[in-house]
């Protein structure tokens, strides 16, 4: 067991662990403190990947935002003198344990009969330096997509603010 | 590679050398020396906290005309010590209704989003934590972490002031992280890397020649996201009493204090790194604990620009921080980006058509980048300027007659009977 | 020194993903629901990078792509919940079992 299959490990049972908290837990602000977990456990694998660009933008995007974001939505839509009363699931919530596991059943599957599926580590080469093939790549061949990611960005900025602009 | 010129080299090899003549794995070596120097530069983030309170705190005496500590210790440097001592005996009080667990770890996640960025810090040449190629974006990622002690805490306090309070300092500090990013590009472009030692090791010209206004961006855009004066309506103790540090007490809330005070130092550090050229210096180079000695009087220099900050200016209303920032500090930063990448790419052109020397063409990097930025300030405070003009009022009707007396009549000529005379 | 197979990175996100649907069927409150679509988009992101680490790791098509699932969440987010809100105000209430104007 070499020290990083141990990192992995513990952050693939940290993550798994935090999100069925999350799917699971009956107060919503802990719930979006588990998917704090959750993503800071995703960042950590993302190191291991060797895509330490993606790990710091997961921090700074998932963590710094979104999760910020899940917080306030989460503290400005309360019922106001509910303790979180009720079942926070379905009462079916069984059917989709069952479809759930189906789904993983279903995946593992299709996984365990693929020829390549334990491919060892292949080996990164020194001489190339990520983050600027990156950089370049989304300015010259995956420029449209770029475009139009920035496109959907300001769409969705603009959408949100005029969704949730109260008008007196 | 002796002990005076390089300690920190030297000590490592030592303990790695120790560790090794009893018998451990390598790896397992390499994980305790490292988590050794971890703990190191932990503890040193910490102490200097000591020595800044100090030196803020006589500063700020001397400008208000008084002499500020000076009772313990030789001119009153050892002041901070029985602060220490009084605010680790103070009680905790646990609001009733908090819920624990994000209480306690709010003050802690705190100082840990300061704490990290040390780790990224280059102190010398051979002095840093560690050399990851995403520093500058592990800066901005870090500081995230910081934002989340503050929603934490205003969640937790089970208090509706302390929620209000954290819902307005997130607000600031995360609309202060958007020109911040954008100004940490520029260095980023300058110096073609994200990895913060690389670009100290690329500032044979320090960065502040070539990218002034994005300096300047930085360095106000981070000190709001500290909460340090004028921007610190996050924790103005006279207004909103604390605001999200309402509900603690004790060492809990000195974290928050100490998690304020080395933000400030570590934002003066990370103006030095990336604007003034870090550790570089004469001699730099050869012997490293030269360069630690320049880091720290490069930062301590920076750090005294902020304590007069401080000193000198009124408070910011947040209506009035949140239009700096969208109105002035974005478009500006944004400009310089576009700026700067442009005047790269056309200076380099030029050097590599013209075939210019090294010094040549660091002189007209220098002199176009000077040239942009002063451009770019003096259409930008021209449009600023006259936005802002002291206009007439515009007149919403037409005047209305000013209301006069009517003339009086001419005295009647009057046949007065007594003008008869008998 | 051993290495990690991809097997376990596939494994791990199959897990992810069946968890975030578990989530999204089973939860009644709106935001709930937004979250474990996180966790699904999450998922699919360690997927993706495991496959270019693994498969082809000096192209750069598998990073671009988990950058546009980057964005792309980020985007849904926003507007999900500003659209939560903004239901909330006008019927003061995000259980999703709740919200039935549209049904017949």
């Amino acid at each position: 067991m070499g020290p990083l299959q141990i990192i992995f490990l513990l952050a693939a049972a940290l993550v798994l662990g935090a999100a069925i908290l999350v799917v699971t837990t009956r107060n919503l602000v802990h719930a979006a403190l588990w998917l704090i977990v959750a993503l800071f456990g995703v960042a950590v694998l993302y190191v291991l990947l060797n895509a330490s660009f993606f790990a710091v933008v997961q921090i700074v995007i998932y963590i710094g935002a979104i999760a910020i974001l899940f917080i306030f939505a989460v503290m400005l839509t309360r019922r106001i003198g509910a303790k979180d009363i009720g079942p926070q699931n379905n009462p079916n919530w069984w059917l989709a344990a069952l479809l759930a596991l189906l789904m993983l059943g279903g995946l593992a599957t299709i996984f365990l009969s693929w020829p390549a599926f334990n491919t060892p580590l292949p080996p990164l080469s020194n001489q190339v330096d990520l983050i600027a093939a990156l950089g370049k790549s989304l300015v010259t061949t995956y420029l449209l997509p770029f475009e139009l990611a920035s496109v959907l960005l300001v769409a969705a900025l603009i959408g949100a603010i005029f969704v949730s602009w109260e008008r007196k | 590679m002796s002990f005076l010129s390089d300690p920190i080299t030297f000590i490592g090899q030592w303990l790695t050398n120790l560790l090794l003549g009893w018998g451990l794995a390598p790896g397992l070596v390499g994980v305790i020396t490292r988590a050794i120097g971890a703990f190191v530069l932990a503890m040193t983030g910490l102490m200097l906290v000591v020595f800044t309170i100090i030196y803020e705190r006589k500063l700020y005496g001397r400008i208000q005309d008084r002499l500020g500590p000076n009772r313990i210790g030789p001119w009153g440097l050892l002041q901070t010590i029985p602060d220490m001592i009084k605010i680790f005996t103070k009680e905790y009080i646990t609001p009733e209704g908090a819920d624990k667990i994000p209480y306690n770890l709010a003050p802690i996640l705190s100082v840990v989003g300061v704490l990290m960025v040390w780790a990224v810090l280059p102190l010398a040449k051979t002095i840093f934590g560690t050399d990851i190629d995403v520093g500058v974006l592990y800066i901005v990622g870090v500081g995230a972490i910081g934002e989340l002690g503050i929603i934490l805490a205003g969640w937790a306090s089970n208090n509706k002031y302390a929620l209000l309070g954290a819902f307005r300092a997130v607000a600031q500090v995360v609309s202060f992280e958007v020109p911040m990013v954008l100004a940490l590009l520029v260095p980023v472009i300058l110096g073609g890397t994200m990895g913060v030692n690389s670009l100290v090791q690329a500032q044979d010209v320090w960065f502040i020649v070539f990218a002034p206004v994005a300096a300047l961006i930085f360095f106000i855009s981070s000190q709001a996201e500290v909460g340090r004066a004028p921007f610190d309506l996050l924790e103005a103790e006279s207004e909103i009493v604390s605001g999200f540090q309402i509900e603690y007490s004790g060492l809990k809330f000195g974290w928050f204090f100490v998690g304020e005070f080395l933000h400030a130092f570590t934002i003066s550090a990370l103006t030095a790194t990336l604007f003034f050229g870090g550790w570089r210096g004469p001699g730099a180079q050869e012997y490293p604990i030269l360069g630690l000695l320049y880091f720290f009087v490069k930062s301590m220099i920076i750090y005294l620009v902020v304590i007069l900050m401080r000193i000198a200016l009124p408070r910011l209303r947040i209506d009035q921080m949140l239009n700096l920032n969208w109105k002035v500090l974005t478009p500006l930063a944004l400009a310089a980006v576009m700026l700067t990448a442009v005047v790269e790419k056309v200076v380099l052109h030029y050097a590599a058509a013209f075939e210019l020397g090294s010094t040549a063409a660091t002189l007209l990097r220098a002199s176009a980048h000077l040239l942009a930025n002063a451009l770019l300030l003096a259409v930008f405070f021209g449009l600023v300027k006259q936005r802002t003009a002291r206009r007439e009022p515009p007149l919403v009707g037409r005047p209305r007659p000013v209301a006069v007396p009517p003339a009086a009549p001419a005295p009647p000529a009057v046949e007065s009977p007594h003008s008869a005379m008998p | 020194m051993q290495t990690i197979p991809l097997s376990w990175y596939l494994i791990f996100s199959a897990a992810l993903f069946c968890i975030g649907l578990f989530g999204v069927l089973s939860r009644k409150n709106a935001v709930a629901i937004l979250m474990s679509i996180e966790l699904m988009l999450n998922a699919v992101n360690v997927n993706l990078l495991a496959f270019w680490r693994y498969r082809s790791p000096e192209t750069v098509a598998g990073q671009a792509f988990a950058i546009m699932v980057f964005a792309v969440a980020a985007a849904e987010v926003a507007v999900g919940l500003a659209l939560i809100i903004s239901v909330y105000r006008r019927r003061k209430t995000i259980v999703a079992d709740e919200i039935d104007l549209m049904k017949w």
